[in-house]
């Protein structure tokens, strides 16, 4: 690494001007991305980042390393490729809620078992914006919107829940209104081998404005964020005077004065069962109870591409390199003169 | 012994026989068929074959619906179709009786195993009456044995359970055959010795059962039907026999050698295609890698994801799939990096016939995107061939930048035909170039880089993520030349005409198509893919009888051959026989204002030589 000249945040910045709407929750996110790159001390060359469609997957455009937008939901399959081709870079996937919730739920939820080296930063924020305002698969139900006048009727995704019942090796949870914590989030899901997905909370401030305020304006972050501290009881509140007791798998939040410290749960991540880690996922089942922020779970799992290149490898080993003519010849063969 | 020697004189000299074995699903006549294949190839005989097989894994046992078939075409010169209609029909129970023999020849031979032809049977395959016992076989020449129990009876002493020495009455019926057709019996015994290697008492059953069969026909005193196929006189080179699925594999092997590229393989299993997926997945220790994906769609990304990386990209599939891949292969289109897509043809649409053959992909693989999306559209003509097509898509996908579609059908995927193997250091090298630094100097002398400058055949260049000082972003929204967004609308009308001229160019790099036969004539027979030996056949008979017609058989569908529009403007009759309702005559009319006509054939069943003959005399008489 000593040889490497370590680069800065404006050494990720690209020559294209950002176009989300002002005020949008993706700038916040953008810019705690190309805060944190430079501290890997990788190349913007060794970096990708692959996105889909929605207003988040603009997000390649403004990086300047190498980068793919690609089409509706396709993101986490097309970086799954790369990143079993190419395991010597670094390949982020992002995307939105629609995109990696609803047409492309079904390869993100795979990326995620597969356990491929992928940083998946999932901007959340209950809505459709690209296509000016339709409910989105994490959207409360009765959410009035054009496509839904009467209420919405659909059930929506918890996505941490969804990503735990995938049996992710990594999930996060981090808001777009704390720059310090999502760069905690992502360099930690970064760090992790295999695929890290990280939920961010993200304000719309067009389509669905405030979605999440009243968790992550700064005066009620106290009272409303339970901050989820690997090895410690998962306690919050101005005077940690709140907690969290888990009773046959299911998380409720009590007082701490009256069931007492010791009757707390104390958040192990790297418990290999997702039931606990699934049970605390529960908490946030709308936008106006404490939600718990940070790492539920992070887990060694064998990394897909790393398993893949090991039987390559090991085809190799036994087998030799392969040859063409002996395969040719593989089949029975008889001779014409 | 001696007894049979002196007799072997009276063994009537053939040049050629179809054979059709037919059974229950469950009755193994796929291996025997295939085990008939292998000696007959041994021997030295040139064949084809043709497999079919419900879609279902077991279908009900001895109905119509359950019965499963296999044809293999031998001949004692060079042949290149399963033939006309079978000469002999062995027929393990009354189901494949009653669906196989409209099929057989007139005055044929039926092999048949009477223990099956019990009422319960009988009534399942729909019989009234037994047609052994009525008039129904009258005209055929029927060889009739109690196949079952006899095999029970070879088995009775070697510990085997009843029901497993049931299993092998297969293998009584291939004895049976081979003594019939003289085919030597080592190649079935040896094979049988390898395949069951550690299960003796497998191993025992069925030589046991194949032995009986073998002896069976002899004493049965079958000598007046016996036949003997000569070897064919074949070009001197060491041969095997192969299906399309493994040739087609082992091509896109070639490929990744001649580049000096890995192959990614991003596959979802579908009939007939998912013989590749396993094929492939054999040969990691060519570098490949496999990797079945959650669907369709994924399959075609990560290929895609893989290319972009810098490997063969390649997907496999068959028409289901295709449908399901179209949005990706525009972005591939978009994105003007390589990708190998394979669909393997059936019956359509929708899940149509899964395990029969059709070839009515062709406009798909054309037009079966949004947008302007064109793309290079290549077809395998025999099994064997299937190898140089996968060496040509492949070439043209990375020489020039664009996805590739390859069509075989499931004729091609599992008919098989002896193939003289080729010296690897003969097949051409394909050339492949990253970029690696700027390839621009601009206005003011500075050199840049930009993504989507061409070169003179109009292909961008390849550029690999982790190359230093070209970090750039590509995407499926339209672009410039320096792969930003760009909503000009001038730039996209000259993207979309840039893109459309890229393939088209391609055209240059394929050679001038020479037809074969009499190119003097007035009659042109033009075709593609599986119908390559049909039309071979069917125009080889009708020169014979001295019509001069001149066969063209593409290889390349978009761009086509140069000078294929002259050449098809030169003939009064444009014929062109497809296993659809007519797209590549629809392309040819649209392209050259060609007065094409249509031979169409939508069953499911390759054309026969006979049929195709009269057909085409048909047309050319209309």
């Amino acid at each position: 690494m000593t040889d490497v000249e370590l680069t800065t945040k404006k050494d990720w910045v690209s020559d294209q001007e950002v176009r989300w709407c002002p005020g949008c929750g993706d700038y916040g996110i953008l810019t705690a991305i190309q805060m944190l790159l430079p501290e890997f001390g990788n190349r913007q060359e060794d970096t990708v980042f692959i996105s889909g469609i929605g207003c988040a997957a603009r997000f390649p455009y403004y990086m300047n390393t190498y980068g793919i937008h690609s089409i509706h939901g396709r993101s986490p399959a097309i970086a799954s490729g790369l990143a079993l081709a190419r395991r010597d870079l670094d390949v982020w996937v992002v995307g939105g809620d629609g995109d990696m919730l609803s047409i492309g739920g079904n390869h993100l939820i795979h990326a995620l078992r597969r356990n491929i080296n992928l940083t998946i930063l999932l901007f959340n924020n209950r809505i459709y914006g690209l296509t000016k305002g339709q409910y989105s698969p994490t959207s409360e139900e009765g959410k009035v919107t054009k496509s839904s006048p009467m209420g919405s009727i659909d059930h929506p995704f918890n996505p941490i829940s969804l990503a735990l019942g995938a049996e992710a090796s990594f999930v996060a949870r981090t808001h777009d209104m704390d720059r310090k914590h999502m760069m905690e989030m992502m360099r930690k899901a970064h760090e992790h081998k295999g695929s890290g997905l990280v939920e961010i909370y993200q304000n719309c401030n067009v389509f669905n404005n405030g979605a999440y305020s009243e968790i992550t304006k700064r005066d009620a972050r106290a009272e409303m964020i339970i901050e989820l501290r690997h090895g410690e009881p998962v306690r919050f509140g101005p005077e940690g005077e709140h907690g969290v007791v888990i009773d046959h798998g299911v998380a409720s939040i009590v007082e701490v004065a009256d069931v007492g410290l010791d009757a707390l749960v104390v958040h192990n991540e790297s418990e290999p069962d997702p039931s606990v880690a699934f049970a605390l996922s529960r908490l946030a089942s709308d936008m106006s109870s404490p939600t718990p922020m940070g790492v539920f779970r992070e887990v060694e799992r064998p990394e897909y591409g790393h398993e893949l290149d090991g039987q390559v490898a090991r085809a190799q080993a036994d087998k030799g390199k392969g040859d063409l003519n002996s395969v040719l010849h593989s089949l029975h063969t008889w001779q014409v003169d | 012994m001696t007894d049979t020697d002196e007799r072997t004189s009276e063994i009537q000299e053939v040049e050629r026989i179809i054979v059709r074995f037919a059974g229950d699903s469950g009755d193994g006549m796929q291996l025997t068929g295939d085990r008939f294949t292998a000696a007959s190839a041994m021997f030295g005989n040139d064949l084809a074959t043709l497999p079919e097989y419900p879609a279902e894994i077991r279908a009900p046992a001895g109905t119509l619906a359950g019965v499963s078939a296999f044809q293999v075409h031998i001949a004692d010169h060079d042949i290149l179709t399963p033939g006309d209609s079978p000469s002999v029909l062995v027929a393990m129970n009354p189901a494949a009786l009653k669906g196989e023999l409209p099929k057989l020849e007139e005055h044929g031979t039926v092999i048949i195993n009477t223990d099956a032809f019990d009422e319960r049977n009988l009534q399942k395959a729909g019989y009234d009456s037994n047609p052994l016992e009525d008039d129904s076989l009258a005209g055929y020449s029927v060889i009739t044995a109690a196949m079952t129990d006899m095999t029970k009876e070879a088995c009775k002493d070697l510990g085997v359970k009843q029901r497993d020495a049931e299993r092998t009455k297969n293998f009584f019926a291939l004895g049976m055959v081979s003594w019939l057709y003289s085919r030597p019996t080592e190649p079935t015994v040896d094979w049988i010795q390898n395949k069951f290697k550690g299960k003796d008492l497998v191993i025992a059953a069925n030589e046991a059962a194949f032995r009986a069969g073998n002896v069976y026909a002899e004493n049965a005193d079958l000598w007046a039907s016996r036949r003997i196929v000569r070897p064919a006189v074949l070009p001197a080179g060491t041969y095997t026999n192969i299906n399309g699925n493994t040739a087609l594999s082992w091509g896109l092997l070639a490929a990744s050698e001649l580049s000096g590229l890995p192959l990614f393989l991003g596959s979802y299993p579908i009939t007939p295609a998912s013989d590749i997926l396993h094929e492939l997945a054999k040969h990691r220790n060519f570098g490949v890698r496999t990797f079945q994906a959650e669907d369709e769609i994924a399959a075609v990304g990560a290929a895609l994801g893989a290319s972009y990386g810098g490997h063969i990209g390649l997907t496999t599939t068959s028409g289901p799939g295709l449908a399901l891949k179209s949005e990706t292969i525009g972005l591939a289109v978009s994105l003007e990096i390589p990708l190998v897509i394979v669909d393997v043809q059936r019956g359509g649409p929708s899940t149509g016939l899964p395990t029969k053959t059709e070839a009515s992909d062709l406009l798909m693989a054309f037009y079966g995107r949004h947008g302007e999306a064109p793309l290079p559209v290549v077809c395998a003509n025999t099994p064997a061939d299937c190898f140089f097509a996968a060496i040509e898509a492949t070439r043209i996908a990375l020489e020039y930048r664009t996805p590739v579609i390859l069509l075989s059908d499931g004729y091609l995927a599992n008919g098989t035909e002896p193939w003289r193997l080729p010296d690897v250091a003969d097949l051409p090298k394909i050339h492949v170039e990253f970029l690696e630094g700027p390839n621009h100097v601009n206005e003011d002398g500075e050199e840049e880089f930009l993504p989507y400058l061409r070169d003179d055949t109009l292909t961008r260049p390849w550029i690999l993520p982790g190359t230093a000082g070209l970090a750039h972003r590509v995407g499926g929204i339209e672009k410039d030349v320096t792969g930003n967004i760009s909503y000009d609308p001038a730039n996209h009308e000259y993207m979309v005409r840039t893109r459309a001229a890229h393939i088209a160019k391609i055209a240059d790099s394929i050679p001038e198509i020479v037809p074969k036969g009499d190119v003097d004539g007035d009659i042109v027979v033009v075709g593609w893919g599986s119908t390559y030996g049909p039309i071979t056949a069917a125009v080889g008979r009708m020169r014979r009888k001295g019509t001069k017609v001149a066969h063209i058989h593409l290889r390349h569908l978009n761009p086509f051959p140069p000078n294929l529009g002259e050449l098809l403007k030169s003939f009064d009759k444009v014929i062109v026989p497809e296993m659809n309702l007519g797209q590549l005559a629809h392309l040819i009319r649209a392209d050259f204002l060609v007065d094409a006509k249509t031979i169409a054939k939508i069953t499911g069943q390759p054309f026969t030589p006979a049929e195709l003959v009269e057909r085409i005399e048909e047309a050319v008489n209309d």
